[in-house]
């Protein structure tokens, strides 16, 4: 039963997508939840599913997208039970907004910034252009954007501004929650560290959750109160940030945080031996005992979710 | 413009110097309708270093302050405006058509993105021989006697599952192995590393850089690794040069600048660095306001000045900081420690 103080609950997510070597088992069985006001963070390597669980919750499929199911519940609704059409109208953009990756290089050429950000208000909230630009006007503010760079052009812009109206953009019409995926990953170091003060700011302001998707975990702990694990289609821990950098549980959320070259200290960075399974090909048992230091007999059985102090974790280390 | 002070480093003054760089310039003329002239992008602008046998260096810079125009320069893809870079004894100025060829195969050239970097036609096999052909190996066993070598020395292994396979084939990490290993079958004395990890994985990145110090440290090599993140930089290098709008503005020993950064634009960039931390969603970061100025009309005085909350009022914005040396090797482009 969804609860309520949660505002997204995902339950058994699952998006498969056809091709002719079979299906891709891009995500397979996601759990997770996310309360309001609050930001998880989904870490994993490429090629793990991260960017096909931002596109499942968004219900943005590919031709040729195979197997979807699963619940997901938005403030105890479940919206996978809309029709398309529903879904359009009342979910996407205008409750749940995302910053694709590398939205700041897919901005139109020709059209002025200010009114590319003005377009989903039209769209979605059904103002008039003159209401919609002071819309995003009040956007720019929060987000850093200079009110005159409303009228120019996205060639006008440096990387980082046009990050800014890329946020703006999936701003403008109030959501309630944002997806941001890999928002930062072109960007230079001050440019990045700004990005996160501007959505940290949004944060305490506005009161927007946020789901970041990304494989920079230094970074990732400047906005992550949640952290999650994907591996192979499949969540592999769930923590709240500060004991999960401060001691991860999964043997691959151990290796990956081993693998953060640190500024200070001397400890040396280390790296997963092996590759992510193929998502057509999955392993039976546990997805990440081919390559995980602490394997033992059991592991070629599916390991259960075990739940320990809140903590979730997918590992018979801890059953 | 005040004339930049030489380096100085007391303890590499034993190692014989590899390359020298004197005062360098890199403009580049802007033209308006094609023939009038419009200014110049001062890309590379009074660069002063040497560059020792077996010696890493890191080139730290947000995209836009000129570093891969120096790294270029160094490559001999662009000729110097003024000033002077000597390898050995070449002036790579004086090179004719010959001598770049030879100059070529001394120096290797890791490029950003693997994938963008290797011809999608040519398996890897072709990939390597290419620079044995041009550069005269004319034995067809010596050749793939050195190909099974410098795959073998990258660990592109077992050799025959990768020879016969197109770039796209490979992971992100196979292919970077790739590049490493053309950079490294001509036998260089030195290469050039432009953010050889950015385009990849958290995991893999670790293993690249392991793998090129492994390299840097059986061959000798001298390395000039060129990144925007510093938190890789430690375990590669032993000195770092800080460069900002075409200047180098800090020059020292790794953990001078990562433990007792001096210039106020090292400290921004260390602030801007985060580490894994879950405190870090707390606090917001302060930060430098603005952005890296244009290289066209780049501010005077201190380029740094107009976003610095340090400044000194009448002197930052008026005079070029020479090199201090408030610590034994330790180079900074600052007012603050005149």
């Amino acid at each position: 039963m969804p609860q309520n103080n949660k505002l997204l609950r995902i339950e058994e997510l699952v998006l498969h997508f056809n091709t002719t070597h079979g299906p891709v088992q891009a995500v397979d069985g996601v759990n997770f939840e996310l309360a309001s006001n609050r930001a998880v963070v989904i870490l994993g390597e490429s090629g793990c599913g991260k960017s096909s669980l931002a596109k499942a919750i968004l219900r943005l499929l590919p031709r040729n997208a195979g197997k979807y199911s699963g619940r997901v519940y938005l403030d105890g609704r479940d919206v996978m039970l809309l029709t398309d059409e529903e879904f359009r109208q009342d979910i996407r953009w205008a409750s749940i907004s995302m910053v694709p990756q590398a939205a700041m290089n897919a901005l139109n050429p020709v059209i002025r910034v200010g009114e590319q950000v003005a377009e989903p208000a039209i769209v979605h909230l059904g103002v008039d252009k003159k209401e919609a630009l002071s819309l995003v006007r009040k956007m720019f503010q929060h987000v850093g954007v200079p009110d005159d760079f409303i009228s120019r052009y996205p060639f006008e812009l440096s990387g980082g501004m046009r990050q800014r109206v890329a946020i703006a953009m999936a701003l403008v019409t109030s959501p309630i929650l944002i997806i941001l995926d890999e928002p930062t990953s072109a960007l230079d170091v001050l440019t990045q560290a700004n990005i996160f003060n501007v959505l940290k700011r949004l944060k305490k302001e506005l009161g927007i959750s946020f789901i970041l998707i990304t494989h920079d975990i230094a970074t990732s702990s400047e906005l992550a109160d949640d952290v999650a694990i994907m591996y192979a289609g499949q969540i592999v821990e769930v923590s709240d940030a500060y004991r999960f950098f401060d001691k991860p549980l999964h043997p691959y959320s151990q290796k990956l945080m081993a693998s953060v070259p640190r500024l200070h200290g001397t400890k040396e960075p280390e790296f997963i031996t092996g590759r992510p399974p193929s998502l057509i090909d999955l392993p039976k048992g546990c997805r990440f005992a081919d390559r995980c230091p602490a394997r033992f007999e059991k592991c070629v059985e599916d390991p259960p979710v075990v739940e320990k102090d809140e903590r979730k974790v997918k590992c018979w280390l801890y059953s | 413009m005040v004339a930049p002070v030489k380096t100085k480093d007391v303890e590499k003054d034993k190692r014989k110097v590899l390359l020298s760089i004197t005062d360098l310039h890199v403009w580049f003329e802007l033209r308006r309708f094609g023939f009038s002239n419009a200014g110049h992008v001062k890309a590379v602008d009074g660069v002063t270093f040497d560059v020792h046998q077996g010696e890493t260096i890191a080139v730290v810079g947000e995209s836009g302050c000129g570093k891969s125009s120096l790294m270029k320069t160094i490559l001999a893809l662009y000729k110097p405006t003024t000033g002077k870079v000597v390898f050995e004894d070449l002036d790579l100025a004086e090179l004719d058509g010959k001598g770049l060829h030879t100059y070529h195969s001394l120096v290797g050239y890791v490029q950003q993105d693997p994938y963008g970097a290797l011809p999608p036609f040519m398996n890897v096999r072709k990939i390597l021989e290419e620079p044995l052909i041009v550069n005269g190996v004319k034995s067809k066993e010596e050749r793939d006697q050195r190909i099974r070598k410098s795959m073998e020395e990258v660990k592109l292994t077992p050799v025959e599952d990768f020879l016969e396979k197109f770039p796209h084939m490979l992971s992100g990490g196979q292919q970077q192995r790739v590049v490493i290993a053309r950079a490294m079958i001509m036998g260089p004395k030195f290469l050039v590393a432009d953010e050889p990890v950015s385009m990849l994985d958290a995991s893999v990145r670790v293993e690249i850089l392991k793998l090129l110090r492994g390299l840097q440290e059986t061959h000798n090599l001298s390395v000039i690794y060129i990144t925007h993140d510093l938190s890789t930089v430690s375990y590669f290098s032993e000195r770092i040069f800080v460069m900002y709008a075409g200047n180098l503005v800090e020059k020292a020993n790794v953990r001078q600048v990562l433990d007792h950064p001096l210039h106020p634009y090292t400290m921004a960039l260390l602030t801007g660095t985060s580490e894994p931390d879950a405190r870090n969603a707390e606090t917001f970061k302060e930060l430098p306001p603005g952005e890296p100025p244009s290289l066209v009309n780049p501010p005077t005085g201190c380029r740094f000045h107009p976003r610095c909350s340090k400044a000194i009022q009448g002197l930052c914005e008026v005079k070029e900081p020479p090199d201090f040396e408030p610590e034994p090797g330790h180079l900074v482009a600052c007012w603050l420690y005149q």
